[in-house]
């Protein structure tokens, strides 16, 4: 009774602040051309180049800033925007001519940076220079597609710029589109360069030198970026949308709330329950697509006992709870890869099913024939930082590993540690996630099964005939290249090193009057093509 | 008196180079490797160690120690690698919105806790003294996040009418001008009164959660400590002298069972500042908790450093204005004792 008298007196005392909301109409007007955007992290920086940038950059970096070339878009399976990795389309350059040993771009000549400068090869050289330059992350994605050293890069007029080819590489072009190589303001980057970082990399952080369809109106980091649409863009169709605003909104049940009370306009990349439950939800557009080139997995340490035994590996695979996984943990929200009809590869798509599936009396037979009929005790290792899967999975998987006597001890490893650990490449069993930005098989395969054994390649296989699959892959095309994927993926197969679980979905939830949603490699949110009505 | 204060601070160096020290140590102690950390995804060792060069963290422990204390002592507490901005500038537009927080809590739970411990003293066993108990005991076995989620569930989602969860201000509220970094002083004394009502709109949630938790430690301590003054034999006779019961409890009774409430106070205004981590989150709240908590999770040094910093610099001077308060309330207690 008193308790009661107290919620009843407190929640009187909440609405007497609640009433009257002081709304100026201007402000009203205001919400209306304004995209609201939730997210759990905060951008740590404008510079895709930065020491450290961290993935919400990357949307900073990419609807601020060109690029030369950007992708075509498609509809998926379920009728939604995709991008289009097989087609290049016009950004900053309106026209390129490829040949054997180079890439020649028309620059547009009425594009201009924020500050009204007109946009030059000269900036574009700059750029892409920096990009090769730097080191750690930009320099190595752009290794990726063969762009290597400064002196690939000419700027043969000031709207004409050429790429020169060390290798022929069909990753090349492509890799021009992705996030990294953007076109920075060259002029305003010198000036406030110093001696010890003549690329400017301090500044740039907090200081924008682009020329995109956003700028920046308000940076507070932790806490929000406020964008005004750039009204002067002339490198692609004028988004539609005025202002957006991206609020760091940390607890996820309160991003659903605002999101379900209307108050948000999109909730970007939530979790599989929430996912599950807001897809009945009536006010809400719920779209999940696949996340292209990328896979869930349990992988194995192939150097140490018992793991360098195929067959200990195969009874792994068929002692994994796969379908309890897909209900319990991902609540049906993403695409199995297991329960394949076999274990040949069906075509060059990556990642697709293997032939593995639940089968504990199986998996006994396969571990007595490998010689541990009594089992064995193990570590499996996960990534505290993607808790809320990898702790529920492995607990199945724990269960699991039991019934045929394997004894698994899960080790929870801290986010900021997990990379460190993943370098040293002794963690005997892990389960983990990998996806690649450019969708072909062979640069899934290139960083997680080669040889090269690569900080990706969790497992330390290593299979010299698979390696040249891989190599002969990425440098030919047609029937020899689809042989090559092919006899690579049956080889992952068979030799089974990392067993795939399923590939994850990119969820968005936002509001029925926000249409125009694509999804994008980079898996970060594009303003460029959302409306609002 | 001045020369005391000093004195008191000149006992608080020591502590301060204790914390310099222990920071430094524990965060390099702590497993975690913050080059592998930034290099991202897909990085080789050699980006790594690039990476490594770039923050110094290839120069030996001693090294590295000798570049903190030379930053520190020209003000500089480095740059947080997760925001990157410098750490001094963070912590300077976040303290305010905790320090708000805080303060607003604490207000309003003494304003509510002290009248509720006295009344109950005064008025043993009655129905406010099962009151004051049953708030109490609500108030300390409600975790602070799960109070703070049960009120933006059922005032913002359920009922509608607390604004949303979003941080200090509505979205389409501007900040008022920066004069002190405290929304309400700031708005009041420009004059701004959307802004004052919306940053007002915005703390209710917030402080009340964090309030209820505070409120059983005060409203007990000021039950308890005016009961054994009441017991005690002044109050008789001042009772017996024929004073009003007024005066008998505010002058007489209230002003000697302060002390330990102040005592108190102090702890809960520590305990606030813990529990704000957890408020921080629930009500995206800009503030250094939610700060600390991001750069522990990145093994980012500079922040977390400056955050123990600056809360063991708070610490020092939050006793010393205790200390100071407990002179002013009670001549007995001097600060040389």
């Amino acid at each position: 009774m008193k308790r009661r008298t107290f919620l009843a007196s407190s929640s009187a005392l909440a609405t007497s602040m609640a009433a009257p909301a002081v709304f100026s109409p201007l402000k009203a007007q205001s919400r209306q051309e304004t995209l609201l955007i939730v997210a759990e992290n905060t951008p740590n920086m404008m510079d895709i180049h930065g020491v450290g940038a961290n993935r919400p950059s990357y949307e900073v970096s990419w609807n601020t800033h060109d690029r030369l070339m950007t992708y075509g878009v498609k509809k998926d399976a379920s009728g939604q925007d995709h991008y289009d990795y097989s087609k290049l389309e016009p950004e900053l350059a309106t026209d390129w001519n490829v040949t054997p040993t180079s890439a020649t771009f028309k620059l547009r000549k009425d594009a201009k940076f924020h500050d009204g400068t007109p946009i030059t090869a000269k900036d574009v050289k700059w750029s892409f220079d920096r990009a090769v330059t730097v080191g750690g992350f930009p320099t190595f994605q752009m290794r990726a597609g063969s762009l290597e050293k400064p002196e690939q890069f000419v700027a043969v007029d000031d709207h004409t710029f050429r790429v020169d080819f060390v290798r022929a590489d069909k990753l090349t072009m492509p890799d021009m589109a992705v996030p990294v190589p953007v076109v920075m303001h060259s002029e305003l980057c010198k000036k406030n360069a110093t001696a010890t970082d003549p690329w400017a990399m301090e500044w740039t952080k907090n200081n924008l030198a682009g020329g995109g369809a956003y700028k920046i109106e308000r940076w507070q980091p932790g806490q929000e970026v406020v964008y005004a649409r750039n009204d002067e863009w002339k490198n692609g169709p004028m988004p539609k949308i005025r202002r957006v605003i991206l609020r760091i909104i940390p607890s996820a049940g309160n991003r659903r709330a605002l999101l379900e009370r209307g108050d948000a306009d999109i909730s970007f990349d939530l979790g599989s329950k929430d996912f599950s439950e807001l897809k009945a939800s009536p006010k809400l557009t719920i779209v999940g697509t696949p996340v292209e080139n990328a896979m869930q997995y349990i992988g194995m340490n192939v150097k140490q006992k018992p793991f360098d035994n195929v067959k200990v590996r195969q009874a792994v695979a068929y002692a994994i709870p796969y379908q309890k996984i897909q209900e319990a943990v991902m609540f049906g929200q993403s695409i199995p890869l297991y329960g394949g009809a076999d274990n040949k590869a069906k075509g060059t798509n990556w990642p697709q099913k293997h032939g593995y599936n639940t089968d504990i009396a199986k998996a006994k037979a396969l571990l007595a024939e490998a010689g541990y009929a009594n089992g064995f005790e193990t570590t499996l290792s996960f990534d505290l930082g993607l808790a809320g899967i990898n702790e529920p999975l492995t607990i199945l998987l724990q269960e699991s590993l039991g019934q045929i006597g394997i004894k698994a001890t899960i080790n929870k490893i801290p986010g900021a540690n997990w990379r460190a650990e993943l370098l040293k490449k002794n963690m005997p069993m892990i389960t983990n996630t990998f996806g690649g930005w450019l969708n072909y098989a062979e640069y899934f395969f290139y960083w997680c099964y080669h040889g090269q054994n690569a900080v990706f390649n969790t497992m330390s296989y290593q299979n010299p005939a698979m390696d040249a699959l891989i190599d002969k892959a990425r440098f030919t095309t047609g029937p020899e290249y689809e042989a090559a994927v092919k006899g690579f993926v049956d080889a992952a197969f068979e030799e089974v090193p990392r067993i795939p679980l399923f590939q994850p979905l990119l969820n968005v939830a936002m509001q029925k009057n926000v249409t125009g949603y694509r999804y994008w490699f980079h898996r970060q949110l594009d303003y460029r093509q959302l409306v609002k009505s | 008196m001045l020369g005391q204060i000093l004195s008191r601070l000149a006992t608080a160096v020591p502590s301060v180079i204790g914390v310099v020290i222990v920071t430094f140590m524990l965060t390099r102690l702590l497993p975690g490797d913050p080059a592998a950390y930034f290099a991202g995804l897909a990085a080789t060792p050699q980006a790594i160690a690039e990476i490594r060069g770039k923050l110094g963290l290839d120069k030996s422990l001693p090294e590295q120690f000798i570049v903190y204390v030379g930053d520190l002592l020209s003000g500089n507490l480095g740059t947080s690698l997760s925001t990157g901005q410098p750490v001094v500038t963070e912590i300077a537009t976040r303290l305010p919105a905790s320090a708000e927080l805080t303060l607003v809590a604490l207000i309003v739970s003494a304003g509510i806790a002290i009248p509720l411990g006295v009344l109950a003293a005064v008025k043993q066993g009655s129905w406010i003294d099962h009151l004051c108990r049953v708030v109490t005991t609500a108030g300390v076995s409600l975790p602070v996040f799960f109070t703070g989620l049960l009120f933006a569930y059922v005032f913002y989602y359920l009922l509608q009418i607390a604004p949303a969860p979003t941080g200090r201000l509505d979205i389409f509220v501007s900040p008022p001008t920066h004069i002190t970094g405290f929304y309400l002083i700031d708005s009041a004394l420009t004059g701004n009164g959307e802004a004052f009502w919306g940053s007002l709109r915005q703390l209710a949630l917030p402080a009340s959660a964090m309030a209820i938790f505070s409120l059983a430690p005060l409203a007990r301590m000021t039950r308890g400590s005016m009961l054994s003054v009441l017991g005690s034999d002044f109050i008789r006779t001042a009772r017996a002298s024929g004073l009003a019961p007024r005066t008998v409890v505010f002058t007489y009774a209230f002003r000697n069972a302060v002390l330990p409430v102040i005592t108190t106070l102090g702890m809960v205004f520590s305990f606030l500042l813990g529990a704000n981590v957890l408020v921080e989150t629930v009500f995206a709240w800009p503030g250094i908790g939610l700060y600390a908590v991001n750069a522990l999770i990145t093994s980012d040094y500079a922040p977390v450093q400056g955050f123990v910093l600056t809360m063991a610099v708070l610490y020092i001077t939050l006793n010393l204005i205790i200390d100071v308060v407990y002179g002013l309330v009670d001549p007995r207690v001097r600060l040389d004792t």
